[in-house]
């Protein structure tokens, strides 16, 4: 055991006296959570709307009063006809046009019936979804506000039979940085675990020091646990920097149970640890390691249900989330910090988390030889 | 149980894939505070002979033991008591002097304190930088320092692969002034270096060409078997002088020797008739005179018989 302490603390001196490492591990929680949480919102503000009015009625006015109070649309173009709002979708200056036709408002009250055409830009697809969607909640206010003043007939003076409210539960305001932040982190500690400590074995070898390694009595296990453990603590020491940053500048709540946020951390590193070490015993330089670990993580990143929700994509997709470790972790990240899931609630998480943790150790130990 | 060797090599062979034999038969024996020199030109197998004693390797055939251990089943017991000092520097760059030290110290259970009289010669020199980073220190230094490394958990054997390539002719002679000093507290040393000139430093050398071991004996030993007439010559054109002399009919062997060419003969013949010869090919300069037979000698003729 006291041999495990002495490479540990080798390698905690080798770590702290790296110029670049320290401030990097330290800074990097703070930098990236501060940075990607501001970037990494789904909330579409700013949609530059350009409407042609080409019916000039007290409807007509009444609706462009409507998108101008929305504070997701900002106005920047009025005119009467097509071609104006064709050139500035054209030249990228409005996202989103609305075309009220002639006789809007005669439509409206004569036949009950009017049509508004929108149109947009949707080289960026998500901003078009949200655009339009906004867009059609507005002539829809519009519509219900429209009937109920001006309609002839008493019968449709009757509010319209459905209307569909929303309540956000666990995030009332929709906030998307509390629904980012916790996701952001578990990308943090999932780089530490898997870049340095894969990283650090194979330098090892490419520096050939491994060579002096292999001829002293250190068993295999000693030197694996001493390897990953400093590692191991960096990550979790990065994880608790991270929460306090998020409490501190986005407000994150903690309605659930931190230690078993960190609990399930431990676990988790394990995973991801076990994965680098697993690279470093098939590769031989730390670019090979670094590529290698780039094409996993990727994978884990993109299909972990932090930028695209897991449950959209195709059914052969969500099937290899099931074997993502990133997407338990951000998963149980929502689930105990915003929703305040115990222990049973993610009992199956920790279930996986574990076999995988047992699973992936096993194998990178085998696979690691002291003598060829 | 320790036999009275500290190495005992037998049969040894090591293959890489089909066509490299890097170790073919090999059989030799290191006794107890003996300094074995094994001496070979790149690619000859020392580095492989080596890494399979350290544990590192594993032979296709034949068996090893080191001090009485088999290299296969008792390598744990091998590896805390032998020192190895691979051929490519291999400690912490980023690592000060002592911290390397203190490292090595403890993974085997000891301190620098405990054996610090078995490197203290070494390691007054290092001293003065104790604190600087292993990475900064000069290639003499370096292998001053992996050698204090390799001896801090007082090895019964020690493993020495190329310790003075790259190394400045200074500090190679103080390298091996060491290694006398070691040998006397009882520590065996295997070294292996493609530098001739060090193997007359050895107690035994064995020379090792394409796997093989050509000779194995003390270096006085080798030297006095080589039984041909020997001449040193020299003329205003090395070159050629290498080429006609090759094509000499009486010659049986010229190597470049500093600055002369080293001419071994297959009978003792006049070396009037060598200098008719030289000057029948247009040499100037013409210089010829007895040589006395070296290491060297002996082991381009070994070499070349081999070849042949």
């Amino acid at each position: 055991m006291r041999t495990v302490l002495f490479i540990i603390r080798k390698e905690f001196l080798q770590i702290f006296r790296h110029k670049v490492m320290l401030p990097l591990i330290f800074l990097m929680p703070v930098i990236q959570l501060v940075i990607l949480a501001h970037a990494a919102d789904f909330e579409v503000k700013n949609i530059n709307l350009h409407i042609v009015d080409q019916d000039r009625s007290q409807a007509s006015v009444q609706l462009i009063g409507k998108f101008r109070a929305c504070r997701n649309f900002n106005l920047v173009g009025y005119s009467f006809t097509n071609q104006p709002a064709f050139d500035e979708i054209q030249s990228g200056d409005a996202d989103l046009f609305l075309e009220i036709p002639p006789n809007f408002q005669r439509d409206l009250i004569r036949h009950n019936a009017a049509s508004l055409q929108i149109s947009v830009n949707a080289i960026n697809g998500v901003q078009a979804g949200l655009a339009n969607a906004y867009a059609s909640a507005i002539i829809q206010d519009f519509n219900r506000q429209i009937r109920t003043e001006w309609a002839r007939s008493p019968a449709l003076k009757a509010p319209a039979g459905l209307s569909v409210t929303y309540s956000n539960w666990f995030n009332p305001d929709m906030n998307y940085q509390t629904f980012m932040v916790p996701g952001i982190l578990v990308l943090l500690v999932t780089l530490i675990g898997m870049f340095l400590s894969g990283m650090n074995i194979v330098k090892e070898k490419e520096i050939g020091t491994i060579e002096q390694i292999n001829v002293t009595p250190i068993r295999k296990y000693q030197f694996i646990i001493g390897k990953l453990l400093p590692f191991w603590i960096i990550a979790l020491v990065e994880l608790s920097i991270g929460l306090v940053v998020g409490w501190l500048i986005f407000d994150i709540p903690f309605v659930g149970s931190l230690w078993l946020i960190f609990g399930f951390a431990a676990i988790y590193l394990l995973v991801v640890l076990g994965l680098g070490l697993l690279v470093s015993t098939i590769t031989e330089t730390q670019q090979q390691a670094m590529f290698v670990s780039w094409f996993f993580l990727i994978i884990f990143i993109l299909m972990s249900g932090l930028f695209t929700p897991i449950e959209s994509m195709p059914a052969w997709a969500q099937a290899i989330t099931r074997f993502n470790p990133v997407a338990y972790f951000v998963d149980v990240m929502r689930l105990v910090l915003l929703k305040g899931s115990n222990l049973m609630d993610i009992r199956l998480h920790v279930a996986v988390m574990l076999t995988a943790a047992l699973l992936v150790n096993t194998l990178a130990v085998v696979n690691y030889r002291k003598t060829n | 149980m320790p036999t009275s060797q500290a190495i005992q090599v037998d049969n040894l062979s090591k293959r890489y894939g089909k066509d490299v034999q890097a170790l073919a038969q090999v059989s030799f024996e290191v006794g107890r505070g003996e300094l074995f020199g094994l001496i070979g030109p790149d690619g000859a197998g020392k580095t492989t002979l080596i890494r399979i004693l350290a544990t590192l390797l594993l032979a296709d055939e034949g068996q090893a033991t080191v001090n009485g251990w088999e290299v296969r089943k008792n390598y744990r017991k091998i590896r805390s008591h032998i020192g190895y000092m691979p051929g490519r520097f291999s400690l912490y760059q980023d690592l000060s002097v002592e911290e390397n030290l203190r490292f090595f110290a403890t993974i085997f259970g000891s301190t620098i304190e405990e054996n610090y009289e078995l490197i203290r010669d070494i390691y007054v020199q290092l001293e003065p930088f104790r604190e600087r980073k292993a990475g900064k220190l000069s290639g003499g230094m370096k292998q001053k320092l992996a050698l204090c490394c390799a001896l801090i958990h007082k090895p019964v054997v020690l493993l020495l692969d190329e310790p003075t390539t790259g190394v400045d002719p200074v500090s190679r002679q103080e390298f091996w002034e060491m290694l006398q000093r070691l040998k006397e507290k009882d520590i065996a040393i295997l070294v292996s270096t493609p530098y001739m000139d060090e193997a007359s430093l050895c107690d035994r050398v064995a020379l090792i060409q394409k796997g093989r071991l050509l000779s194995i004996d003390q270096p006085g030993k080798i030297v006095s078997a080589f039984d041909k007439p020997l001449l040193a010559i020299r003329t205003n054109d090395m070159y050629r002088l290498i080429h006609d002399l090759r094509a000499f009919e009486p010659g049986h062997s010229a190597f470049p020797f500093g600055e002369y060419v080293h001419l071994s003969l297959r009978q003792p013949i006049w070396p009037e008739a060598i200098h008719a010869y030289l000057a029948g090919k247009e040499h100037t300069g013409i210089e010829i005179k007895p040589a006395q037979a070296t290491i060297e000698d002996a082991f381009m003729e070994l070499m070349t018989r081999e070849v042949m």
